[in-house]
């Protein structure tokens, strides 16, 4: 079995699909644990359904890089739905409902009414599932997800009190001077990148549980926020890296083992904190 | 001069004022209440102290060299927070966010500070602790800690004694009493009127609009 995976790795392209696996495993896990405790888990899967939206459009327009639409459309989004919560005339879950299902639906028309293979359900599978799309990473293209991530977790890290002190208490934050707009807009913009790069990998109907699932495991079995935080970044690569490697030696869809094994470990986690509790 | 003190103000939401006329001024090391019955706009009257809001007309001043972000303040507690996975450490060293300025990261005095504040409050053997596995009374007190770190001159309460039982109720009292008598202002708002005069200084009643005799 390990002569197959040495095989396998001899890949140029099963290499990048493991590097850019684990560094998105590792961006979209940490502001996970923000958005689970703000109860904003939702919105990955909202924001993924418009990235999804806007994939078709590049598609139609036929964009080489899909990425230049993709990302400012998400990211717009992201903003706007974040904005909603605050002063809203559509309460938040409506809006991640509407804006979702929205987008989903446009994307699937745009694909259908101008396709641009012959294949449209395979195409729409593949977007909405990842299929093995992750194997067919250009280098630039694993060159930009590490920028992205670099970006990421270099963000999580400089503001990782301020953060900390949004995601506790808001109107603290707030009466004591933190500028509690711009960080809720900083971390909107970080959620739209971390989706747009995790379509790669599990597709964009996979996306939440990426997010969710190490913040939710961690949350089951500690107590301080930084080792919530730590937890769940080792916890979401050690994952991702496993179900890539099931995936390869088992033939596999990329996208379902990876969420696969992440939902086994939020069940092992739930005993654990059981019995220890 | 007075620390802080309202001119004619008039508060409320999307410009409709909830309440109107209001007048009065905070001195340094006053014990200032704020009272009135559930819906009488004591919350907006006190976001618009705390700056979340602008008042609708009048304003408030801040005088003696003091300003709005150095209000300590200890909020009501929210639905997210109840199982919030972070120690009491973190949780009281967020209170030095104001004095973070451009830098990313605490400093060592800031921890030192962190740490001072919950011992003042009696919790330094819960500094590991879980926030969600302590008892009400006893978030209060990581709540009033944080506050502590975010001032050096003023607290605004809100509702400090919610859903606390009357024994650490009276504890809580008598906490806060300590720290007014450090020399600290307290700006609480509250509808136990009861408890209340027996420690206040001056009692607002926002329904009346003037400050009622207190004892």
């Amino acid at each position: 079995m390990l002569d197959k995976l040495f095989m396998y790795l001899e890949f140029p392209y099963v290499r990048y699909a493991i590097i850019v696996g684990v560094l998105i495993a590792l961006c979209s896990s940490l502001l996970g644990v923000t958005l689970v405790l703000k109860r904003y888990s939702f919105i990955g899967d909202g924001l993924s359904h418009v990235a999804f939206g806007a994939l078709a459009i590049a598609t139609v327009l036929n964009f080489t890089n899909r990425m230049l639409i993709v990302l400012p459309l998400t990211i717009v989004s992201a903003i706007l739905l974040l904005r909603k919560g605050q002063n809203a005339k559509v309460k938040g879950d409506a809006a991640i409902a509407m804006i979702s299902v929205g987008a989903l639906a446009f994307g699937y028309l745009l694909m259908n009414v101008f396709p641009s293979s012959s294949n449209v359900s395979g195409d729409v599978c593949s977007t909405l599932f990842g299929s093995q799309s992750i194997l067919t990473l250009t280098q630039t293209e694993v060159l930009v997800s590490g920028i992205l991530a670099v970006i990421v977790v270099g963000i999580f890290i400089i503001f990782y009190n301020r953060i900390f002190a949004i995601t506790f208490d808001e109107n603290f934050a707030n009466a004591v001077g933190t500028n509690v707009g711009f960080y809720n807009l900083l971390i909107a913009t970080v959620i739209a990148i971390i989706i747009v790069l995790a379509m790669n990998l599990v597709g964009s109907l996979l996306i939440s549980a990426l997010v969710i699932f190490p913040a939710l495991s961690a949350m089951r079995i500690l107590k301080s926020f930084r080792a919530v935080i730590v937890f769940s970044a080792i916890s979401s690569v050690t994952c991702a890296l496993a179900g890539l490697l099931i995936s390869i030696l088992a033939g596999t869809p990329v996208g379902s083992t990876i969420v696969a094994v992440d939902v086994l470990l939020f069940f092992t986690c739930t005993i654990v904190g059981r019995i220890k509790a | 001069m007075s620390l802080l003190a309202a001119k004619n103000l008039t508060v409320g939401y999307d410009g409709h004022g909830v309440l109107s006329d209001i007048n009065f001024e905070i001195n340094q090391g006053d014990y200032f209440c704020i009272v009135g019955e559930n819906g009488s706009g004591k919350t907006t009257l006190m976001k618009t102290i705390l700056g979340l809001q602008s008042p609708i007309e009048g304003k408030i001043e801040y005088g003696d060299g003091f300003s709005k972000n150095e209000i300590g303040y200890l909020p009501q507690q929210t639905e997210v927070q109840r199982d919030f996975p972070a120690s009491v450490f973190e949780i009281v060293l967020s209170g030095c966010q104001n004095s973070l300025g451009r830098r990313f990261f605490y400093s060592d005095e800031q921890k030192k500070l962190a740490y001072k504040n919950i011992k003042k409050m009696g919790i330094a053997d819960l500094k590991n602790r879980c926030y969600r596995e302590l008892s009400g009374g006893q978030q209060q007190r990581v709540l009033l800690a944080r506050a502590l770190c975010a001032t050096k001159r003023a607290l605004l309460l809100d509702e400090p004694v919610a859903g606390l039982d009357p024994n650490v109720t009276s504890e809580m009292y008598q906490l806060i009493k300590e720290l007014n008598d450090e020399g600290l202002t307290i700006i609480m708002i509250s509808h136990d009127i009861q408890n209340i005069q027996n420690y206040a200084s001056h009692i607002y009643d926002v329904n009346r609009g003037k400050e009622a005799p207190s004892c």
